[in-house]
């Protein structure tokens, strides 16, 4: 374990902190349907995805299928990962074992990274959105280390921790924790004057207040950054897992790079971006069922 | 005695090194049970002169005092039905009335009679019937009337009211103008009202605090309405006495307006 984490500088992954704010723009909630038109609006949905992707995949499958082609073509991915595809909850012993399992032990692990980060996130904004020269003075400190990418906070993590497996769920932490933050604290600032009026009424105690007035007020920016964090939390996760070894799915990726299997990685990249796709649309749900109501105020 | 007693209290916000002057000097002295409304143009400070009194801004000279006592806070015992209504808006219309009654009456009362008083105030102002909905979903003034449901169902000793009926038609207005009317005179409670109606600021009060343009807005008049109650406003659109308060206070809006466009 410690000597893949010697192998840190030369490793040729992407670097995952830079499209963090991008991959969070495009899933703005789609309008309510109509029952009526919905078989033809499913269509419409669906069938452009499916055509690029066909185009993709032939465009791919001509550009690897040279002799000197450095990447593997699709069919070749096939050949090479098929079972993978195909199942992906075999378990043959001995850690071999399907991606879908893999997926399941990460996600375990970013929740727990993840859960951590909200309840801390939330907490800590709250305070600093409270008090507009907290917000001041961290703010900047905040919007800087938001942007260190999870892989610099690992070394870091590990001389902190001395033991891979809190230093995973740190980095994860760590790296989702920010958005989390500073939007709550804007949140929180924004809650209008006639609410806090309401509050001050009634003389609600500090807790009575953070559960009913600024919690519910401020949930439209809180779940607007749990959404950034947990698409960054999940960005972390071939970071994290470069410590824990094991059965993650980050670890799968970092031990197909080391032994040069790439067209397990290539799967593997398919099934880190569908789910971390299917993340962001449950927080979206979540946000959106929790906040019905308010948002439209 | 005085009840409430306002004295020199003046009132000025800074922001950004500039001071605006709200209110200048102003002084009155509020006897328990009485009804007290508020008028003048928009703008010369009356929601800042109700937001002091129910203590959610603090004066900056001259005090305000309740029974003796120095007011530097806001509570339940001064009930403020807002001029935006202030409801929250994830909570349904029963939840918002819920919030303030759990509240005041949390260890007194128990939860079936806690529901039935909230219901019942719901009734007062003809609500009941939307009590699962959200403000989003209910027109402005049915939120103007739960806004009310919620101050009343705190059976506050002070009821400050910033414009309470503005939105509301004229047969809604008058239903609640008598609703709001009962309860006080059951509860004995002060009443301070503002409005831009000056028809109901002769009905329903006893004396009628006129003030004069911002900036440093003061209180420019203080008429007094001695009308017997109850009063029926039937009855009283050809009394002598209603018409001549009524015309005082033309009189004084009319003038002031004047006074602006000269300014
Ligand atoms: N928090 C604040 N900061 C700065 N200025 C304020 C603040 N609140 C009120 N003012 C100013 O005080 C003046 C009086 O405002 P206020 O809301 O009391 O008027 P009003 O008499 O209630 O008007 P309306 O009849 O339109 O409701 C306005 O000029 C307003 O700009
Ligand atoms: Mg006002």
């Amino acid at each position: 374990m410690s000597a893949t984490v010697q192998r840190l500088p030369t490793a040729a992954l992407p670097e995952p902190s830079a499209p963090a704010a991008v991959v969070s723009f495009p899933s703005t909630a789609k309008p309510p349907r109509s029952l009526g038109k919905t078989a033809a609006r499913i269509a419409a949905n669906v069938v452009p995805p499916l055509v690029v992707i066909a185009l993709i995949l032939i465009v791919w499958q001509i550009l690897c299928s040279s002799p000197g082609a450095t990447l593997p073509a699709p069919t070749q991915v096939w050949t090479d990962a098929g079972e993978l595809i195909l199942n992906p909850f075999f378990d043959y012993g001995q850690g071999d074992i399907g991606l879908g399992l893999r997926v399941l032990t990460s996600l375990q692990r970013v929740a727990i990274g993840f859960g951590i980060a909200a309840v801390v996130g939330v907490a800590i904004g709250a305070v600093i959105g409270q008090s507009i020269w907290a917000m001041r003075g961290l703010d900047p400190i905040f919007q800087i280390l938001r942007t260190v990418p999870p892989l610099a906070w690992l070394p870091l993590s590990l001389a902190a921790f001395m033991d891979s497996a809190p230093s995973a769920i740190f980095v994860i932490f760590i790296t989702s924790v920010w958005p989390v933050i500073i939007n709550t604290a804007v949140g929180v600032r924004n809650i209008p004057q006639d609410y806090r009026n309401v509050a001050q009424i009634l003389q609600l105690n500090p807790a009575e207040f953070f559960a009913r007035i600024m919690i519910p007020a401020a949930a439209p920016y809180i779940f607007t950054g749990l959404k950034i964090g947990v698409g960054l939390s999940w960005l972390a996760i071939v970071a994290a897992e470069m410590l824990t070894g094991g059965v993650g799915i980050g670890f799968f990726i970092w031990d197909a790079w080391n032994s040069s299997r790439l067209s397990d990685i290539i799967v593997a990249l398919v099934y880190i971006g569908v789910v971390g796709f299917m993340l962001d649309r449950l927080v979206t749900a979540i946000g959106a069922f929790v906040t019905r109501g308010t948002a439209a105020n | 005695m005085t009840y409430l007693r306002i004295e020199n209290v003046d009132k000025h916000f800074d922001r950004g090194g500039q001071r605006s002057e709200v209110l200048k000097d102003v002084s009155i002295d509020i006897a328990q049970g009485e009804v007290l409304s508020i008028i003048g143009h928009s703008g010369c400070g009356k929601s800042t002169l109700l937001n002091l009194i129910a203590g959610l801004t603090e004066v900056s000279s001259g005090g305000i005092q309740l029974e003796g006592r120095e007011v530097n806070g806001p509570g339940p015992e001064r009930a403020v039905v807002f001029q935006n209504h202030s409801l929250l808006p994830w909570l349904t219309v029963y939840e918002n009335v819920n919030l303030a009654v759990s509240k005041v009456f949390g260890k007194t009362k128990s939860r079936t009679e806690r529901h039935d008083w909230i219901m019942h105030n719901l009734d007062l102002v003809q609500m009941s019937h939307a009590s699962d909905k959200r403000p989003t979903e209910i027109s402005g003034g049915m939120k103007q009337r739960v806004g009310i449901a919620r101050a009343l169902a705190m059976q506050p000793k002070i009821l400050l009211l910033d414009e309470p009926f503005g939105a509301l038609d004229a047969l809604t207005r008058a239903h609640l103008q008598d609703a709001v009317m009962d309860i006080q005179k059951r509860l004995g409670s002060t009443m301070i009202m503002i409005t831009h109606d000056v028809d109901e600021a002769v009905l329903l009060s006893d004396r009628i605090v006129m003030m004069t343009n911002g900036p440093a807005a003061r209180i420019g008049e203080i008429l007094d309405v001695p009308l017997e109650r109850p009063r029926s406003r039937i009855e009283l659109a050809g009394d002598r006495t209603y018409l001549r308060c009524r015309e005082a206070v033309l009189k004084f809006l009319y003038e002031r307006h004047r006074f602006v466009e000269a300014a």
